[in-house]
């Protein structure tokens, strides 16, 4: 009799217990992945391509399911260590199949060259060429990411990626040109 | 309120937090007046010299410029425009290094002084409370006016605040070490700077004015006190020395008591400051209409012979200014600071020109700049947040400034770090503090432009991804709307019983139909097939006319049995061909009209008009038929008794055909008129001279070996044999045709052997069977051509049986 009583008692409490993480699993459900969000946040949004993915979001989502965190190289060792520290991993050095010269760069159109053929256009991700056929292009260099992609189908090739230039308003105090010594 | 005001007119003040004492070291210049303007050889005007955006320059090189003349015109609020501090000419428009801590070149213009100082037209206006308050603030941006206190904010933006405010305050502190440019601006000028200071009380309207001023300048407070004697509103309040009691917010705390929270402005508190030098510059701008041209500089440091405070030119740079102090330091080993030792930066030249914004040019000697303390570890003393005026925590900011760690720094409110230098100057570990600041700030604030950028970017991208997907919906829509708008013209077409297509051909047809009505001719239904391509309607309507003409003249005289027999035939032959290309199809209609013509031939008097009726669309062939018709006539007329000689051939070329008529004549001609094997020249001029003669030659030559030769034909080419077994010419070409190879070339062999032949098996010139001859004629090639190839083959030929005889 006691054993039936004590089955009863823990089915009755298991099938509570049940009832209610049912419950919990329908109401607090979260919708869509949060990571996926954060790692986006972390990316450069080039939309480059150079990762392999189409895009950044592509990419924040590959990285979420187990994708190496090293692709980007936009966002170069800065946005590996961020990855790292939201995916609690260790970060891994630049993959050395990706360009190694992430300094900021802005596509610029050769414009006596341009024959207005508007492939540049179709293959900017962010709109950030102006023109139209037979018409001279032209890219708005504050909208324009560096990411390379206008450079391959231009026939003409009159676009050329140009760093960014150094202004008073872009400059870094560099603590080198500043007498301080780094201690270890 | 009124407590604050009680305790402010009782001359007690507050205490803001930390603050150090440096030695001052302004004993160097505070004795010694401002030494008077000084024109350099050329002046380098930054475009840029304040907060905010570049005006629009509107000189051009070359331009001669008045003493106060605008160099660059604001195009927007936050722009300040600059001038010229004399009048020159400008020399140049370039890229310079400017006084910036990164030694980064920015654009400037080069005015070089014509030492005439003349200049512009100015309005003196005595009384500036009858002007409006935004004529005021106008002149006020037209003069270029920034904050000269060291930020460089637009002035304009900040005296065009709400009125009615709470306290208006002078900033007369001048706490940094070295700097006595304010105190000697206050001693030798105070009365233009209360009217200033009275000016900016007509725009804000203030419930209380206080000037701050240290008790280091003594003198300075003395000529103010003197300046303010008859305004009971304007209060001198004396501070003690403490650095940075010039900072905005430390004088609004010591003054009024009042903090400015982190992110706001004192504005939100109902409090405006403004530096002394700023209101003297007002004043000369709205008085005198005297653009900001020139400012007081403190040329000191140990370094100097002559220490001073200098009038100098916006644009004057520092080298003069050195120079004129009299630099005691060799060239090589010279440090220059702009600005104080505790703000101010190394210059990266000495080419640098003196700004707005330029308060101290610092030429410290060695032992004033101590470059020998060594950076060592913190020892968590924690002086460093016992002196911030801001009360941050400078050594935790450092660690997280040296670890990059950007979210820490920023809930440790660095951006609240006035760069004072006051942690960094008690530091016993000599740790520059600031630096590593200003390296944090740097970068949070790039990064911050990043995030924008890259939010910017992901909108962009999101949108175009989103607009991609709408357009190719579109697109898709469309291709089925179209899709089912044809689908549906299609059904309602068939419902009707005929496709369009078709209709088309009934169209073709019924053209045609009339056409052959119009003619007389009996035309089969069944040959104005619907077919679009020109080629097979050319083909069908030589079959047409074949039949037409073979109808005439079955019409007209009953055939003989045999060629009756053949018609049908050659027809059926001609008609399988006819499917396969044009060159066969015309080929074919050219057989068809040499059977027509040899139907012809039975009856004598039929005409030509049946070449008309053939041609659809080439006008040249019909006006070559014509003329050869033309001549044709002619010629039977010559000949007289002859029959005549229809040239039915639609679409040549006229020069050949033309010649072939004559040549043909010609030999029937010779054939008739001389009876033997003399030749005659040609005589005709328009036509084909060669072709002609070749024709006549070779018909004479024919003929001459048909009388040679009577009883035997021996003959050693099979197809001379096939043809010399055979009546008619026809089917040899037909034939022949088959073949694809050197089609014309063949035929127009055949032809000529089929002649000869003819000739050779009718020793007697045959009138009837001269009808027959005829060159083969190509529409769409050089006949002309072809026709003299064909008369040499039969010339040839000719020969060959002349030998062989």
């Amino acid at each position: 009799m006691t054993t039936l009583i004590a089955i009863l008692v823990l089915g009755l409490i298991a099938a509570a217990f049940g009832a209610l993480l049912g419950f919990a699993s329908v109401k607090f459900k979260v919708e869509g992945d949060p990571l996926v969000e954060q790692l986006d946040a972390l990316l450069p949004q080039t939309q480059c391509g150079q990762c392999g993915y189409p895009g950044c979001k592509p990419y924040a989502e590959a990285v979420a399911n187990g994708e190496s965190i090293n692709k980007c190289a936009p966002g170069g060792e800065d946005t590996i260590k961020k990855i790292a520290d939201l995916m609690g991993v260790e970060p891994e050095p630049l993959d050395a199949t990706h360009e190694q010269d992430n300094r900021p760069k802005v596509a610029f159109i050769i414009e006596e060259d341009c024959i207005g053929c508007t492939k540049c256009i179709a293959a900017c991700p962010v709109d950030a060429i102006i023109g139209a056929g037979k018409q001279m292009h032209t890219i708005i260099a504050d909208e324009c990411t560096g990411c390379d992609l206008c450079v391959a189908p231009c026939p003409v090739d009159c676009i050329e990626m140009r760093p960014i230039e150094q202004t008073t308003k872009n400059w870094q105090w560099d603590l080198n040109s500043i007498p301080v010594v780094e201690l270890d | 309120m009124q407590s604050i005001i009680n305790r402010i007119e009782n001359n007690q003040f507050w205490k803001f937090h930390g603050g150090i004492h440096p030695p001052e070291q302004k004993f160097l210049t505070t004795n010694k007046p401002i030494r008077s303007l000084h024109l350099p050889e050329m002046l380098i005007i930054p475009i840029q010299q304040h907060i905010g955006v570049a005006g629009d320059i509107c000189v051009n090189i070359g331009d001669q410029v008045l003493k106060g003349e605008a160099l660059t015109a604001p195009s927007s609020p936050m722009a300040v425009p600059v001038h010229a501090p004399t009048s020159g000419t400008i020399e140049k428009i370039a890229l310079q290094v400017i006084a910036h801590p990164s030694g980064l070149s920015e654009l400037c213009i080069f005015l070089k002084p014509d030492h005439k100082d003349t200049w512009r037209e100015r309005n003196i206006c005595a009384d500036y409370k009858t002007l409006a308050r935004n004529e005021i603030v106008h002149k006020i941006a037209e003069a270029g006016i920034s904050g000269m206190g060291g930020a460089g904010f637009p002035t304009h933006i900040k005296v065009d605040s709400k009125p009615n405010i709470d306290f208006l305050i002078i900033n007369a502190a001048e706490c940094e070490p070295y700097i006595t440019a304010d105190d000697l601006l206050m001693r030798e000028h105070s009365a233009t700077i209360v009217q200033g200071v009275n000016i900016l009380k007509h725009l804000l309207i203030p419930r209380m004015v206080l000037i701050g001023i240290e008790d280091n300048k003594p003198d300075a407070i003395a000529s103010l006190k003197k300046a303010t004697e008859s305004y009971n509103d304007i209060h001198i309040c004396v501070l003690p020395t403490k650095y940075p009691t010039g900072g905005e917010k430390q004088l609004i705390r010591a003054l009024t008591g009042k903090e400015i929270t982190s992110g706001s402005l004192p504005i939100h508190q109902g409090i405006v400051m403004q530096n002394v030098a700023t209101c003297f510059a007002i004043a000369e701008a709205v008085i005198h209409d005297t653009p900001l041209i020139k400012r007081v500089v403190t040329v000191s440091g140990q370094g100097l012979e002559k220490p001073q405070n200098i009038w100098a030119a916006i644009g004057t740079p520092v080298k003069d200014l050195v120079a004129l102090s009299k630099s005691l330091q060799a060239a090589d080993k010279k440090a220059i600071i702009m600005g104080g030792p505790m703000m101010g930066f190394t210059l990266p030249s000495d080419h640098v020109p003196i700004v707005k914004t330029t308060n101290c040019v610092l030429v410290p000697s060695e032992k004033e700049l101590a470059l020998e303390n060594k950076e060592v570890e913190c020892i968590r003393c924690g002086q460093c947040a016992d002196v911030c005026p801001s009360r941050l925590l400078p050594q935790e900011m450092q660690w997280s400034a040296k670890a990059k760690d950007h979210a820490k720094l920023k809930e440790l409110n660095l951006f609240d770090c006035i760069d004072c230098g006051a942690c960094a100057f008690v530091c016993p570990s000599h740790i520059p503090l600031v630096q590593y600041y200003r390296v944090a700030k740097a970068e949070i604030r790039q990064q911050e432009l990043l995030d924008l950028k890259a939010e910017k970017a992901k909108a962009r991208f999101e949108a175009r991804k989103a607009r991609l997907e709408r357009e190719k919906k579109e697109r898709i829509e469309k291709q089925r709307k179209a899709s089912e708008a044809r689908r549906a013209a299609m059904e309602e077409k068939s419902g009707e019983g005929s496709t369009a297509k078709s209709a088309v051909a009934a169209a073709l047809a019924r053209v045609k139909a009339k056409k052959a009505q119009g003619k007389d001719v009996i035309e089969d239904p069944r040959e104005a097939a619907p077919e679009k391509d020109t080629q097979k309607s050319q083909v069908a309507a030589a079959i047409a006319r074949a039949k037409a003409k073979k109808a005439k003249a079955q019409q007209n005289e009953p055939v003989s049995p045999e060629e009756n027999s053949v018609h049908p035939d050659e027809q059926v032959e001609a008609e399988k061909k006819s499917t396969d290309a044009g060159k066969s199809a015309k080929v074919a209609a050219a057989i068809a009209k040499a059977k027509a013509k040899k139907a012809n031939s039975t009856k004598r008097d039929v005409e030509t008009s049946e070449t008309n009726k053939a041609d659809d669309s080439k006008k040249s062939a019909k006006v070559s038929a014509a003329v050869a018709k033309a001549k044709a006539k002619k010629l039977q007329k010559e000949i007289g008794a002859e029959e005549q000689q229809p040239t039915p051939i639609p679409e040549v070329d006229k020069k050949a055909n033309v010649a072939a008529a004559v040549a043909k004549a010609k030999a029937k001609k010779q054939q008739k008129e001389v009876g033997d094997d003399e030749q005659q020249p040609s005589s005709k001029p328009e036509v084909d001279k060669k072709a002609k003669v070749a024709a006549a030659v070779a018909k004479a030559k024919a003929k001459k070996t048909a009388r040679n030769v009577t009883q035997v034909a021996v003959e050693k080419e099979s197809m001379v044999e096939e043809l010399q077994s055979e009546e008619t010419t026809i089917e040899t070409t037909t034939e022949i045709i088959v073949e694809p190879d050197d089609k014309k070339q063949r035929i127009a062999n055949a032809i000529a052997k089929a002649k000869a032949k003819k000739q050779q098996a009718q020793p007697i010139a045959d009138m009837a069977s001269s009808n027959e001859e005829e060159l083969p004629k190509e529409d769409n090639k050089a006949v002309a051509k072809k026709a003299r190839i064909a008369a040499a083959v039969a010339k040839a030929k000719a020969k060959k049986q002349q030998e062989s005889n």
